[in-house]
């Protein structure tokens, strides 16, 4: 468990961190927490020869509101959620998601930037990012360019970040008051990856459901939206039986795999727990 | 002061608070190579050739050996009953010609640094011819080596008359009951530290833990070195479990190449590899018939089990078959009674004892019989053990079996007592009423007990060397071991209320064979009942010494003479004495031996929650009533308590090695080992008792370490049966919720 050599830089500029990924982006790994990085070293699954840690380049931390969207820089901490960054549903949600998410020492240094890049389909923020539909900003030497979740995440560990891109941002559409949220997930031991679990926002408008993004984790390569859950909830009141029937329209769209913690078969039924759980803590 | 019955802070704890520990990889020699073991990726295969070549040239490397080069060191003997034929699959220290469990040794790298060990470690490469692995023990025995079966032996008990039994009964239940593999899992990692002294001219073990005497035997013996060459050393041991100590492939390694390379080599597993390589226990499977009796009683078990050894069978030979059925009647009367137990080879890691072991297993096997009759025969779950246990008027009770070689004989119990304890401990009235009203309100929750008979303070011997200095400090030498349970703490507040001084005034050396010829070290719960009794002997004989000396210096009554009362110091009373013996200071020896273990008891109470859309169980409450006959220090008993029940839990709910069909390990890290955390264990509660203290000690003591496990995955599987209310039949632990989710599927037919 000791990693393969490998040469390390620690750019303490966004310009100088950015012409190092220019020059050995193929070859090259970012360090951010290094909460996911480092064990996969360790076990020598990933032997990058070159890391560039961010850990000292200044503006990559923290978050503002900014044009209706909170926006997160990559190297945020998960902690830095536990309590609500922002005064409105979302950091409420933010709040409930992050305490899912690992351990205290493991939440300390891990990032939403790190998360996201690294693009494990049972990462919390990854379905947050997914499911609310959130914009990922990166740069590299020659410029800035902004991605739609959709098309952010392409496989299990594998997102739309070219190799001289840094994440540099997350931004989230900041719900007003109309707006309510929700997170619930599953997983055998508290802090561990869940086996399934479910974002939901819905906005209501005379008693009735008018938009709604339902986001789901843990069960495909990617995290994936549920556009059939979100039919169910359109036009509808919010009530138990309507949050049981769109559980139930959700999972069955999905055709989850199976391993050694859980069936295919039982992480649909855990979809369908976890949409219906969610919502009520949307509603409740 | 610190005597015997106080909840005293441990003496060991300052230094492991202060982050002065030195535990394995805390010991350094200067000049130290490391190394790193190259391990099969094969589950079962033939050798075919292994090239060492790049990783010679590799930078830093000293050495690079493959079972070629140590084929003259014979495979690792066994500590721990040894039954005819066994011999044949003990292991090599690196694979001769063919591998048997994916993590299995074939070769070791020795560099400069653990980097450059581990670098060139990924460039020996083995050829290696795949066979078809053999994964359960359950299948008829296939081949080992050509003339030798999987089946490396079979242990049979019996007692009684049981085609009678089977006759008279009213009933015949049948079950076929299993354990996950499961293992002890310290925090700390196994290490050896190979050291050629050369100023000594021996060769040096350090890192050594549990059995340090014995190991110093064996591996010398391996070595071919004579023992008063070689010493092994104990330092800090964070956690031992049964698993931690034994000799395994790596420590002889080590040491053989410290020996051959006369430099200091240093060897620290990492987490993948000890879930690979250090031993696995449990994965049982039981085929067991019961006679039942029309109220209930059963007149007779018939139990017939598959042990699934792994590789190879390692230093515990037949240990844990052998407790498995020799203890496996546990509190009942069971008049008749025969278990055969198969101990079957597989291409798994090798397993050995881990935490009452076979106890764990037998009292799943045995209280699960028990749930089921009362079910069955729609009797209460208290009232059907109540009807079997063996009554206190029987005690000593002969169980007619033997264990670790020695026969059974409960020595002291009241077992329907400490159930009545335990009832009105908990208000249980009150609280199977509280846990029907949420039933009834839509939870599924539920409660579960078992009951369980444990075994401690094997012999045959312990020794005890107790020196006074002139200051009044005492020292205390002990072959026993401390895996980190407290030791230094029992054995100095023993010590302190025979001779009345403060415990804090005593230290104790132990796992140092240097320091003492003899030892047996720490494993069976038996260091409080042997040690402890040794102990109290030599103390008691310098304490004869001191007053003796007292009343001559006093020119008084020997009788009416006290060592804190006759005004003379005790370093200056052990001084005389020491001036009279003509030694530097005054020494005592004592010895005690025994024939026969002694046996606590107790019971689980488990509530447990499901989730009926998740499965998920959470364990809402745990009591643990065990009778320990007397407690040295009851905080540390309930520390073993509170450990104990933690794992019992994860094997419970969590915890299981699973391998692919072609043999691949896939519980190798701890994302997929799962250890229950302190999210998942709740505040256990305790009931000590000390109504029943043994008779056959000085002290009264019986061994605490064990009896915080043994009846968990007995009680919990219990209770989820109650939460569910009985649709189901829990027949394999742990208790996933993917399991659970098929059960009640299968159960309401859809
Ligand atoms: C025991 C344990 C339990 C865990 N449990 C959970 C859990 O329940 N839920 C969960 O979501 N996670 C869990 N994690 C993972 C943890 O959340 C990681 O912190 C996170 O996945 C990665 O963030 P990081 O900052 O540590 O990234 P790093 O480990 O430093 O990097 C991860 C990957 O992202 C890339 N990267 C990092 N930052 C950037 C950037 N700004 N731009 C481009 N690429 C970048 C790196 O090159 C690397 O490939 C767990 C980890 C551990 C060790």
């Amino acid at each position: 468990m000791k990693p393969a050599a490998f040469a390390y830089h620690r750019p303490e500029t966004r310009a100088e961190a950015l012409a190092l990924l220019a020059e050995h982006g193929e070859e090259a790994k970012i360090i951010a927490g290094g909460q996911s990085l480092v064990p996969a070293m360790n076990f020598r699954l990933a032997r990058p020869p070159i890391l560039i840690d961010i850990n000292a380049v200044p503006g990559l931390d923290g978050v503002r509101e900014e044009a209706g969207q909170l926006v997160i820089g990559a190297r945020t901490r998960h902690a830095t959620f536990e309590k609500p960054v922002t005064a409105g549903p979302l950091g409420t949600l933010l709040a409930r998601v992050a305490a899912n998410i690992a351990h205290t020492p493991i939440r300390s240094r891990g990032s939403w930037g790190g998360s996201v890049s690294h693009a494990d389909p049972a990462s919390e923020w990854c379905c947050v990012t997914r499911g609310l539909e959130a914009e990922l900003v990166a740069e590299s030497a020659t410029g800035r360019r902004s991605i739609p979740a959709a098309d952010f995440f392409q496989t299990i560990f594998t997102t739309a970040l070219r190799p001289d891109e840094l994440l540099a941002e997350i931004r989230l559409p900041l719900f007003g008051p109309d707006w309510h949220c929700g997170f619930a997930e599953y997983a055998r031991r508290a802090g561990d990856f869940a086996l399934a679990m479910a974002v939901v926002a819905c906005r209501v408008e005379g008693g009735v459901i008018r938009e709604a993004r339902v986001g789901l984790g843990g069960i495909a390569s990617t995290p994936v939206t549920s556009p059939e859950a979100v039919a169910a909830l359109l036009g509808q009141a919010p009530s138990p039986a309507l949050f049981a029937a769109a559980g139930a329209a959700g999972a069955a769209a999905t055709d989850p795999d199976g391993d050694i913690h859980a069936s295919g078969e039982y992480r649909q039924d855990l979809v369908k727990a976890m949409i219906r759980r969610a919502l009520v803590q949307a509603f409740a | 002061m610190g005597g015997i019955g106080r909840s005293v802070t441990r003496l060991e704890d300052p230094p492991l608070l202060r982050g002065q520990g030195r535990f394995a990889a805390d010991i350094r020699f200067p000049g130290e190579l490391h190394m790193r073991v190259v391990r099969s990726p094969i589950a079962h295969g033939r050798i075919l050739e292994i090239d060492t070549a790049d990783a010679l040239d590799s930078p830093g490397v000293v050495a690079v050996w493959t079972g070629a080069d140590v084929a003259e060191i014979p495979p690792i003997d066994f500590r721990q009953m040894r039954i005819p034929g066994l011999g044949d699959y003990r292991q090599p220290i690196l694979a001769q010609g063919m591998v048997r469990y994916v993590g299995e040794p074939v070769a070791i790298v020795i560099a400069d640094s653990p980097y450059a060990a581990e670098d060139a470690a990924e460039l020996v490469f083995a050829d290696i011819e795949e066979l078809d692995p053999v994964m359960t023990a359950v299948q008829s025995p296939g081949e080992f080596a050509p003339g030798l079966t999987t089946e490396a032996g079979v242990v049979r008990k019996s007692y009684g008359d049981l085609p009678a039994a089977f006759a008279a009964a009213a009933h015949v239940f049948e079950l076929e009951l299993g354990v996950g593999r499961h293992t002890g899992v310290p925090m700390e990692t196994r290490g050896a530290i190979g050291y050629w002294n050369a100023d000594l001219n021996r060769l040096e073990m350090h890192g050594a833990s549990k059995v340090p005497h014995a190991n110093r035997l064996a591996i010398a013996k391996m070595l071919s070195l004579p023992p008063e060459q070689f010493h092994l050393f104990e330092g800090h041991v964070g956690g031992g479990f049964g698993i931690r100590g034994e000799v395994y492939p790596e420590d002889v390694l080590a040491c053989l190449a410290a020996l051959r390379l006369k430099r200091p080599v240093k060897w620290i597993e990492d987490r993948k590899e000890h879930l690979l390589a250090a031993n696995h226990s449990r994965d049982q499977l039981h085929r067991l018939r019961a006679a039942v009796d029309a109220n209930g009683v059963v007149l007779g078990i018939e139990d017939e089990f598959f042990v699934d050894q792994g590789g190879y069978v390692r230093t515990h030979a037949s240990t844990v078959t052998d407790l498995t059925a020799g203890m496996l009647p546990g509190p009942y009367r069971v008049p008749a009674f025969a278990a055969t137990g198969h101990i079957r080879l597989t291409n798994k890691t090798p397993a050995g004892t881990y935490r009452a072991p076979g106890r764990y297993e037998g009292t799943f096997v045995r209280e699960r019989l028990m749930d089921h009759v009362a079910d069955r025969l729609g009797l209460d779950r208290v009232e059907i053990r109540r009807r079997n246990l063996i009554p206190a008027e029987q005690i000593p009770f002969r169980r007619g079996l033997d264990a670790l070689g020695t026969e059974v004989v409960y020595d002291s119990a009241d077992f329907a007592g400490l159930l009545a304890k335990l009832e009105a401990g908990v208000d249980l009235p009150a609280l199977e009423a509280t846990l029907a009203a949420r039933r009834a309100a839509g939870e599924k929750v539920g409660l579960g007990l078992a009951y369980f008979v444990e075994k401690s303070g094997l012999g045959p011997f312990d020794d005890v060397i107790i020196t006074i200095a002139a200051t009044g400090a005492v020292e205390i030498v002990t072959g026993a071991a401390s895996v980190g349970q407290g030791v230094e703490t029992v054995m100095a507040q023993v010590a302190a209320s025979v001779l009345g001084v403060a415990h804090t005034d005593c230290t104790v050396v132990h796992g140092q064979t240097d320091r003492i010829a003899r030892g047996m070290g720490a494993f069976a719960s038996r260091v409080t009942v042997m040690t402890g009794a040794a102990v109290t002997m030599a103390a008691e004989k310098l304490k004869e010494r001191l007053l003796a000396k007292a009343a001559q210096l006093l020119q008084g009554d020997r009788a009416s003479i006290t060592l804190d009362g006759c005004g003379i110091p005790l370093g200056e009373l052990a001084a005389a004495c020491a001036a009279d013996d003509g030694t530097p200071a005054l020494t005592a020896e004592a010895s005690f031996t025994t024939d026969h273990m002694t046996y606590p008891y107790g019971v689980h109470l488990a509530v447990v929650r499901v989730d009926a859309e998740t499965f998920g169980m959470v364990v809402e409450r745990f009591v643990v009533a065990f009778d320990v006959g007397r407690s040295v220090n009851p905080m540390l008993v309930e520390g073993q308590i509170h450990g104990g029940a933690a794992q019992g839990i994860g094997g419970a709910l969590f915890e299981e090695f699973i391998y692919s069909e072609d043999g691949q390990p896939l519980s190798a890290s701890f994302a997929d080992y799962l250890m229950p955390t302190l999210n998942e264990v709740p505040m256990v509660e305790s009931l000590v008792l000390e109504d029943a203290p043994s008779p056959i000690n000085p002290l009264g003591v019986k061994g605490a370490g064990e009896g915080g496990i043994t009846a968990a995955g007995a009680a919990i599987a219990s209770a989820i049966e109650n939460a569910i209310q009985y649709r189901i039949n829990i027949a394999q632990l742990p208790v996933t919720p993917a399991r659970l989710r098929s059960m009640l599927q299968q159960a309401s037919g859809s």
